[in-house]
């Protein structure tokens, strides 16, 4: 009898300096299987098509909802989470591929400690600490704090700098991600009072200017923030800023 | 100032492309248009613009020292990207990608045009006027690179004029954005038209 299956074709690697290898899998399907569950089973039966035992695929996973940000990976040529990618979806045979913008650390798994020194390096947090009690903060209006709630959905997945252009080994682009974090932290009305700092953090090098406008990071982020509008609008701020900047200004 | 290089140059590479570069354009395309109406209309409208005062200055300041600018930063956008329209085939990714194409298809052309009138005419090697035009494009492969040229040159404009207004903080929603999207390609169409019956109006 022959049984469904589910065919794969993995990019692996065994360490960041190795050459990647392609090998090719064949699992029993299984109703609602995702690339995840799929990957579980190779590492349960590492064996690939040939019939040959094989080390098993390296991948990273946390949350298994598409909220930490941790499986990213090329999926069929597009950069997304392997968590959310449901076999019933997906043309096969299954291409598997890490996303090579970052360091590849193993097989699947990248290095995304570029995207946590950008964050740093754009202050995308909100200084409270004093020596004494601040007590509350502003509130917010509703509206804005409805379209800041879509920014802070950000889960530093990666996938846009791996969709964008402009991210590659030839520029410093910090990407989409942390960009659309000024916006978030500026939008705050506790972090508005070091918007001028975040600004003129993304007014540097490999910062807010790097951006071509192919705006592949909005079509291909899993959360759905609008990304561009976080672009455009620190596009206008940005202007303002270097304004400020070279004029003088009291704000 | 606390922003970059990086930061000013990118954004005055963008405001040159539209001022003054993409305003000489529109100026130019016009200017041209007259060979519509006929060898002399053409010749007493360049005749007009060949002796505006101070010209070399008008020349250097609006035309060739921002788009020599405009030129070198823009090879340089052009290197740093990794284009991807293969795996991600999005509209705007292939807006992109073509922005990039015909701003170098632009570049070869113009060094060519301007060699081709302004530098000969400027050795005297040629004159200014209706006959320049005609003999040149008498050849139909120098139709053909025109009328490349042409169309990647006014592209380039009308789709660099949608990334002008987004970098700068014009377009910020996606409906402005999509708005501009229409505006500049009717910008891109009307100047398509206006150019190729230019170049058919001299052969």
């Amino acid at each position: 009898m022959s049984q469904k299956t589910v065919k794969f074709i993995i990019t692996r690697q065994n360490s960041p300096e190795t050459a990647p290898y392609q090998e090719e899998f064949e699992i029993p399907y299984r109703p609602n299987m995702n690339v995840i569950s799929a990957l579980m089973e190779i590492r349960r039966n590492p064996v690939n098509s040939k019939g040959e035992a094989t080390t098993p695929v390296y991948w990273e996973m946390n949350c298994l909802e598409e909220v930490c940000g941790a499986c990213s990976m090329v999926i069929n040529g597009k950069p997304r989470q392997s968590c959310t990618a449901l076999i019933d979806n997906l043309e096969q045979p299954i291409r598997l591929e890490p996303m090579k913008t970052f360091p590849v650390v193993r097989d699947l798994a990248i290095d995304r400690s570029r995207m946590f020194d950008a964050l740093k390096r754009v202050k995308a947090w909100i200084p409270i600490d004093g020596t004494y009690d601040l007590g509350e903060g502003p509130r917010m209006p509703e509206p804005k704090r409805q379209w800041a709630y879509e920014l802070s959905k950000c889960m530093t997945c990666g996938v846009c700098l791996e969709a964008c252009p402009n991210v590659n080994s030839k520029s410093d682009f910090i990407g989409p991600a942390p960009l659309s974090q000024v916006r978030l932290f500026n939008a705050h009305p506790t972090g508005a009072m070091n918007k001028a700092e975040r600004l003129n953090a993304i007014m540097g090098e490999g910062g807010l200017a790097s951006c071509g406008n192919s705006q592949n990071c909005v079509q291909s982020c899993p959360k759905g923030i609008p990304l561009t509008t976080s672009i455009a609008s620190l596009n206008r701020e940005t202007t303002i800023q270097s304004f400020r900047n070279f004029f003088g200004s009291d704000k | 100032m606390a922003g970059s290089r990086d930061f000013f140059n990118r954004r005055l590479h963008s405001l040159l492309g539209v001022i003054p570069v993409g305003l000489f354009l529109l100026v130019h395309l016009t200017v041209n248009h007259f060979a519509t109406r006929g060898a002399g209309s053409f010749n007493k409208a360049v005749n007009f613009m060949e002796n505006l005062p101070f010209l070399i200055v008008l020349e250097f300041l609006l035309i060739y020292l921002p788009l020599l600018f405009h030129a070198i930063y823009g090879l340089y956008i052009v290197f740093t990207a990794k284009n991807n329209v293969g795996r991600l085939s999005y509209f705007r990714n292939w807006m992109f990608l073509l922005q990039r194409v015909t701003g170098v298809i632009t570049l070869i052309f113009l060094a060519w045009h301007v060699w081709e009138t302004r530098i000969r005419y400027a050795l005297g090697q040629t004159e200014l006027n209706y006959d320049m035009m005609h003999d040149i494009l008498s050849s139909p492969v120098m139709v053909v690179i025109y009328l490349i040229g042409v169309l990647s040159t006014v592209f380039h404009f009308a789709n660099g004029l949608w990334s002008f207004m987004v970098s700068w903080g014009l377009t910020v929603s996606p409906r402005s954005q999509r708005v501009s999207t229409y505006f500049t390609m009717i910008v891109f169409l009307a100047l398509a038209i206006i150019s190729v019956r230019t170049i058919f109006a001299f052969i």
